[in-house]
């Protein structure tokens, strides 16, 4: 039993951090109708800004404001700006496979231009452990745990509280009426992806010191944002907090009780029932048909 | 196009193009041959997703996992002493079969969501090809795949191979330009126009779009089975998420939904690290650099963009046309 | 339609380019290298140890006056890109191939260059790479088949242990390992209670580490990749794991204490290619791989320069620049780092391409690697 409860909670801490690159992910696809294949490549690439910050002799606080600044700037409004906006009129695919090309792109150039190697990256939280429940649990997985829940929490209010928020859900559900209501679309929209390059940004620092900061990390983490947000509910941000948690826990329940050497399709083959017989998540409202 | 000066300039340079194909690998090294083998192999595999997703308008993310799905099912059979043809039976029928059984329950549901049941296939076709090594090999996998014979020809000459492969791309062509030109191609087109009008006609686009993803699938598996004696090693990590995401990218780059894309897509995936090479280490960057370039110019690939350009030429050709007929306020 | 054939042909012309032919007097290497996908730290390192030592000889006049010019071509990590590069590199008749890094491209790399003649130095470590008798593949680190048996017996007679669990990365680098391992410890009477296997790149190991609490061996045997080793070690921590930890170089490097940091006290590791161990030749190289490039080399840096210096070695005995005698005067060579330091440790190359040479038993110390037992050449 107690072997269960370590599973579980270590799964939770995982998961937590699965939530938090799903939620950027699923609001994108929201307002905007982006399937970002980059996603994991978002939430790599920050942290090595702040190594490059701290390389510097930046204290950590400074590195991470640097890494956000960046982040912003980089992820949100240059990618919106050269690569979402001049090709969301073609449809979705073609810029989901442009997606591909840049996830290749980040992860290339963090190759070439920093390292092959990982690198550790230090995290706010000490390194130590923490028992609950009899079960030993890292501060820092711990950290990411709250954060992530935190970080949504604010999200959900900010989106369906403030008038920001609302619009911001407006403009995803409807961009035509809501343009013709006199809302600044475009702004908005653009609000969508300064918040997701936020989220990844606070994402990769809370993961890298877990994960170590390393080119590849990507690929794991996007694949498991786009599971969780699927499974949750591709239409709601709660939606991807479930997914993620859920994600985390069943991946670390399979490889203990089920199999190791097939451990990574467990999580696929939850994606797989879920959306045959839920096929707008575990959480997701039934989208409006457009004909 | 218009104009039959054009249509006969088309012809003749589609003549030269086939004739330097069959020409060209007699001038080629060791080197030269196993890159146009690589490229018609590369090019079926396009073919069939180009099927799935230029025609059908669906996105499988498991092409790769078919090559993969051919392959191993090849290699086990010649290494058993089997002969190619029944590897290629072979290969057709399990990659149909399995496409069909994947597609039948995922399209009942939407039809986006076959691209995230190929993801999960994706992932358990690899794993399945490194666990069960009674039947696969596992992590080593099959080596020493042996090349085919033809009448007592063999095969195994690079040279020999190349036109092997060259054969078979002819072959897979003639047959998908058939395919389209179809009533069943036909109703491809028609899913991927506008599938609600496509149904008011009465055509059953769940039973075409599996058709669709079906063949596109079994294409997967024809080209893994040439890959096979190709390379003579099968092994797991060739058959990753990462292949069904380069022929993806290869159809897109071409021009999903033109017949000839995925001839130009596989060329530019197969050939870009050589072209490249002056960059050495940055070839990769600079790679999805141009991607994301000519997507952003040209959602519609290559083909798109030349085909855009044609039509821009011809459009301001005929308002030439119009405006040098059109009678001037000014009298004669 | 006829546009598209157009560019076709234009664009596949340039596949027939010609190659160049290196010039009379330089030595041309040709590196098959993972450089991009699942391989990629593996290839570089490599490629960065061989370019090191490149540098080096050049800069010391060369090996009998010639200079040695190597080119590194990226296998994307894939077997098929690694046999495509293959023919194109021998068709350009190097003097000798270097790599590539892993072994089922090395299986597909190896038959065309022993048609060609040409000696291939390759990093694979799986064991059956030198049974095929192919008489032009030489290692540049142990095969799994010499340092496996040398770990089982360090457990089943020093650690007198009955009961072992193993953990292992699920590619062709753990897999052989593991395969191995089971039948050393069969040979010895240890018994296997787990047998757990994980996936590369892996960062989530408490259900790993709890299943090996709960499975109670004495002894854990992990043999896994260096970050993951790290993450390991600290969940085994957190689990309250106490049984000796044993692995290869991948479970006590330096770059795997630093990630680990207190969670990798006590583990215990045969190491073969280690930049601590107590030979000066290995600290000073240490020392000019990170001026060179910031970072402590992996065994896979090493590799690389190891490969380099034994042409280097080969060569000066042969007295001349010949790439078919090449293969010749590698099998049976004794290289001493005395004379020659750029061979870091005393080498001898057998009839197979196999590499005989001294190894250490190392445990971590107080978060230092400590080399507490060597273990020398089996024919000194």
């Amino acid at each position: 039993m107690a072997n269960f409860v370590a599973l579980l909670i270590a799964g939770l801490s995982t998961g937590a951090l699965y939530a938090l690159v799903a939620v950027g992910f699923t609001l994108m696809w929201q307002t905007s109708q982006t399937i970002n294949f980059a996603q994991g490549e978002f939430v790599m690439l920050p942290a090595f800004f702040m190594l490059a910050a701290m390389n510097r002799g930046a204290p950590y606080w400074l590195a991470l404001a640097v890494g956000v600044a960046l982040s912003l700037a980089i992820l949100g409004l240059a990618f919106k700006r050269l690569l979402v906006d001049p090709m969301l009129r073609h449809g979705v695919l073609p810029l989901a496979i442009a997606t591909m090309a840049l996830s290749s792109f980040l992860k290339e150039s963090v190759k070439t231009f920093y390292s092959a190697e990982a690198s550790p990256f230090p995290s706010p939280a000490p390194s130590s452990d923490l028992k609950v429940l009899g079960v030993a649990v890292s501060w820092q997985s711990l950290a990411g745990l709250i954060a992530a829940l935190l970080a949504v929490t604010f999200l959900q209010l900010g989106l369906s509280r403030t008038r920001i928020g609302r619009q911001m859900q407006a403009a995803a559900q409807n961009p035509t009426v809501a343009q013709i209501l006199g809302l600044p679309v475009e702004r908005l929209i653009l609000y969508a992806f300064l918040l997701n390059a936020a989220l990844v940004a606070l994402a990769s620092a809370l993961v890298s010191p877990i994960y170590l900061a390393k080119f590849s990390n990507g690929e794991t983490l996007g694949q498991a944002a786009f599971i969780a947000a699927i499974v949750g509910g591709f239409n709601q941000v709660r939606g991807a907090v479930v997914g993620g948690l859920l994600l985390g826990v069943v991946e670390n329940l399979g490889a203990a009780y089920i199999s190791d050497a097939y451990r990574d399709a467990i999580p696929l083959f939850v994606l797989v029932v879920v959306i045959l017989f839920r096929p707008n998540g575990l959480v997701g409202r039934a989208e409006e048909r457009t004909v | 196009m218009i104009g039959g000066a054009q249509s006969r300039i088309a012809a003749a340079a589609g003549l030269a193009a086939v004739a330097t194909l069959i020409v060209a690998p007699l001038f080629l090294r060791r080197y030269g041959l196993y890159l146009v083998s690589d490229w018609a192999v590369m090019t079926i595999a396009a073919m069939g997703l180009n099927l799935t997703l230029g025609y059908a308008g669906q996105v499988s993310l498991a092409q790769g996992a078919f090559v993969g799905v051919g392959a191993y099912s090849a290699a086990i059979l010649t290494t058993h002493g089997w002969p190619f043809a029944a590897a290629m039976a072979l290969a057709l029928a399990v990659s149909f079969a399995v496409g069909w059984a994947l597609g039948y329950p995922a399209l009942r549901v939407r039809h986006h969501y076959l691209a995230f049941v190929t993801l999960a296939f994706s992932t358990l076709a690899f794993l399945v090809f490194r666990n069960e090594a009674w039947l696969t090999g596992g992590v080593e996998g099959i080596d020493g795949v042996p090349r085919p014979s033809l009448f007592g020809w063999s095969m195994r000459p690079p040279l020999a191979y190349a036109y092997f492969c060259l054969a078979a791309l002819a072959f897979v062509a003639a047959a998908m330009a058939w395919l389209i030109r179809s009533p069943w191609g036909r109703s491809f087109l028609a899913l991927r126009e506008n599938p609600l009008r496509a149904q008011s006609l009465g055509v059953d686009t769940r039973r075409y779009t599996l058709l669709a993803f079906a063949i596109g699938s079994a294409l997967g598996g024809a080209a893994g089975a040439l890959y096979a004696p190709l390379v003579g090693l099968v092994e797991p990590p060739a058959f990753t998420l990462a292949l069904s995401l380069n022929l993806l990218m290869m159809v897109i780059v071409g021009g999903s939904g033109y017949f000839l894309g995925p001839f130009l897509g596989a060329l530019i995936a197969v050939m870009a690290p050589e072209w490249l090479r002056a960059w050495e280490n940055y070839y990769l960057i600079l790679y999805a650099v141009l991607v994301m370039g000519l997507l952003v110019v040209s959602p519609t690939g290559i083909l798109g963009l030349i085909d855009r350009y044609a039509l821009h030429r011809a459009a301001a050709e005929a308002s030439a046309a119009r405006a040098a007929l059109k009678p001037s306020i000014e009298g004669p | 339609m006829g546009r598209g054939w157009t560019w076709l042909c234009l664009l596949g012309g340039l596949a027939a380019a010609p190659q160049a032919a290196g010039a009379a007097d330089t030595i041309n290497l040709i590196d098959l290298a993972e450089l991009s996908g699942s391989g990629a730290t593996v290839g570089t390192n490599f490629k960065n140890g061989a370019d090191l030592a490149v540098d080096e000889i050049n800069a010391n006049g060369g090996v009998l006056g010639a200079k040695i010019a190597i080119t590194h071509w990226d296998t994307q990590s894939n077997a098929g890109v690694a046999k495509a590069l293959a023919e194109k590199a021998l068709d350009a008749q190097p003097y000798a191939l270097l790599g590539p890094g892993y072994s089922g491209s090395v299986k597909v790399v190896a038959p065309l260059a022993a048609d060609a003649g040409v000696a291939e130095i390759m990093g694979g470590e799986a064991a059956d790479l030198t049974r095929a008798g192919n008489k032009f593949l030489f290692r540049t680190s142990f095969g799994q088949q010499s340092s496996m048996p040398k770990i089982a017996r360090y457990i089943a007679d020093d650690l007198k242990a009955k009961t072992a669990a193993i953990v292992y990365v699920n590619n062709d680098f753990g897999k052989g390992g593991n395969d191995s391992i089971v039948k050393e410890f069969d040979k010895r009477g240890v018994k296997v209670l787990l047998d757990d296997s994980t996936e590369a790149g892996q960062a989530d190991f408490s259900a790993d580490a709890i299943k090996v609490k709960a499975a109670n061996p004495d002894v854990v045997f992990v043999y896994l990749n260096e970050e993951e080793s790290a993450r390991m070690l600290k969940e085994l921590r957190k689990a309250d794991v106490t049984k000796p930890l044993v692995g290869e170089t991948t479970l006590i490097g330096q770059k795997v204490i630093e990630l680990a940091g207190d969670a990798a006290n006590g583990a215990i590791g045969h190491v073969g290619l280690t930049t601590d161990a107590p030979a000066p030749a290995l600290k000073a190289y240490r020392d000019r791989f990170f001026a060179k490039y910031h970072y402590v080399p992996d065994h896979n840096g090493i590799k690389g320069y190891l490969a380099i210096y034994m042409i280097k070695a080969a060569t000066e005995k042969m007295g001349k620049i010949d790439p078919k005698g090449l293969p010749d005067a590698l099998h049976g060579l004794s290289i001493s780092a005395a004379k020659e330091p750029g061979i870091l440790l005393d080498l001898t190359i057998d009839g197979n391409g196999d590499l005989d040479r001294e190894s250490f038993i190392g445990r971590v110390v107080d978060g230092k690697q400590v080399i507490t037992e060597v273990l020398p050449k089996l024919n000194p």
